[in-house]
């Protein structure tokens, strides 16, 4: 009984615990978002140019040459 | 025994209900209509200079030498409806000058046409975000040109969330139809006229990535691409001098197949320090393999204030096609001496320096972030470059 009892109270302590102290404010910070940042568009732009490999960011994202 | 595991599963299985419940968002959300306006612009611009002495137009020797001015102007407009239904609408014109001295060598005329472009491309989007189904389905339209290089693209994306807003899945598709004006190198070319025939390139992609929030601290995201082109693609103006001396152009084969496959991890390291991972793995059926692994670790010196500093490697094998200068065998199908498809490993070095002055400029249209970020690149056969961009975004807050 006093062993139901604790589980019981880790549990809930367990439950309200981290519903009440978790919070949104590193995963919606704009340095975590999991994409590239608009900036890098141009990094981005010059190693697909200067290196064979490429994608693996979504998607291409616009034509181009890139002979030069 | 059994009671202990049996509770101490019970445990586990409650901390693990408990971290999934902390992004819920209830469905009683009442919406507010709010009529097509603007939400968001971006300003971007980038000076970039490279030097080497490999390039593809004259056959694996030569300079390399290309400075690239880049602009770009985006706008975003949303509306609200009563429904749940977001839609936007995305605006982009992007501009870019440059002057490439290996490009002047096409035909050795010195200052001639070749040795500088502009480079147009906008492109439109627009989307629909169902926010009680939590999907979003959007399409774009592209549009780029330059002296030899026309590209028409398009493409659909869709994205969901579900697990209680844990897990989220993109998914989109993308087609190039370009056209590439078939200019050789100047002793290749058979008539006094440089311009010859425009030839076809098509680029099909698919890419999906699953995110997941592991954590409160803690996302990662799993991307998987798929590209093919056809066509040509090969450059025209590339020279590749063959083992007994004669010179030929870059011809390579007329399909490709990449398959890249990423992972992204951003974690929260502590209150201040965050870390921001990315690794690619690359195959093609043209025989490259790539690693390339980006390391970077935004420090919040203030609330306004991050500092970015960044380290990524790269190393890649060279097609089955690439030979250096005079290394090629003349009756080869297929052959190329451009060092950008070559076996080499590089290394980029940069900063990103991060302001959210959330300065107010007009009625409540305010400068939400400002960016600076230069990077060097250094390439193991002797090239590197420089590149320094800037971006600011405006925002209705």
């Amino acid at each position: 009984m006093k062993q139901k009892f604790t589980i019981a109270i880790v549990a809930i302590f367990g439950l309200t615990s981290c519903s009440s102290t978790r919070n949104l404010s590193y995963i919606t910070d704009s340095e975590m978002m999991l994409s590239m940042r608009k900036i890098e568009k141009f990094d981005n732009n010059f190693l697909l140019y200067r290196e064979g490999a490429s994608g693996a960011n979504g998607g291409k994202s616009g034509g181009g040459c890139g002979c030069n | 025994m059994l009671k202990f595991k049996l509770s101490t599963l019970f445990v586990l299985f409650s901390i693990l209900v408990s971290s999934a419940q902390f992004i819920v968002v209830s469905d009683s959300i009442k919406y507010k209509k709010k009529t097509l306006s603007f939400d968001e612009a971006n300003l971007l611009t980038s000076v970039y200079y490279q030097d080497g002495n490999h390039s593809g137009v004259t056959g694996g020797i030569g300079t390399e030498s290309l400075f690239d001015n880049s602009n770009i102007f985006d706008v975003k407009f949303v509306s609200q409806s009563i429904t749940g239904k977001k839609k936007a609408i995305g605006m982009e014109i992007g501009v870019d000058f440059y002057t490439s001295a290996s490009s002047d060598n096409i035909d050795f005329r010195k200052s001639s046409a070749s040795s500088q472009d502009v480079r147009f491309y906008p492109s439109l989007s627009y989307s629909v975000e169902n926010q009680i189904k939590k999907q979003t389905l959007g399409a774009k339209a592209s549009f780029s040109s330059e002296y030899d290089y026309k590209s028409v693209g398009g493409g659909l994306q869709y994205a969901k969330t579900f697990n209680k807003g844990m897990t989220d899945i993109q998914g989109s598709i993308n087609g190039f139809y370009d056209s590439y004006l078939l200019i050789l190198p100047i002793e290749l070319r058979t008539s006094g006229n440089k311009r010859y025939s425009s030839t076809p390139r098509r680029s099909f992609d698919g890419s999906l990535s699953i995110s997941h929030i592991m954590s409160e601290r803690v996302q990662l995201s799993l991307i998987m691409d798929l590209a093919y082109q056809s066509g040509l693609l090969s450059t025209p103006f590339h020279r590749v001098y063959a083992n007994d001396g004669s010179l030929l152009r870059e011809i390579l084969p007329s399909t490709r197949l990449k398959t890249p496959l990423g992972l992204r991890v951003n974690a929260f390291v502590t209150e201040k320090l965050l870390l921001r991972t990315f690794y690619r793995y690359f195959q093609d059926d043209w025989g490259m393999v790539a690693h390339t692994v980006q390391v970077e670790a935004p420090i919040k010196v203030s609330s306004k204030l991050s500092l970015s500093p960044s380290i990524r490697y790269h190393q890649q094998s060279g097609i089955d096609y690439f030979e250096p200068y005079q290394m090629a065998s003349p009756t080869a199908e297929f052959r190329s001496s451009d060092y950008d498809l070559s076996n080499f490993k590089s290394y980029t070095v940069g900063m990103n320096v991060r302001i959210l002055p959330f300065k107010q400029l007009y009625k409540s249209y305010s400068i939400a972030a400002i960016e600076i970020r230069p990077s060097y690149y250094h390439r193991s056969d002797g090239m590197s470059a420089g590149i320094i961009a800037a971006h600011i975004q405006f925002k209705k807050m």
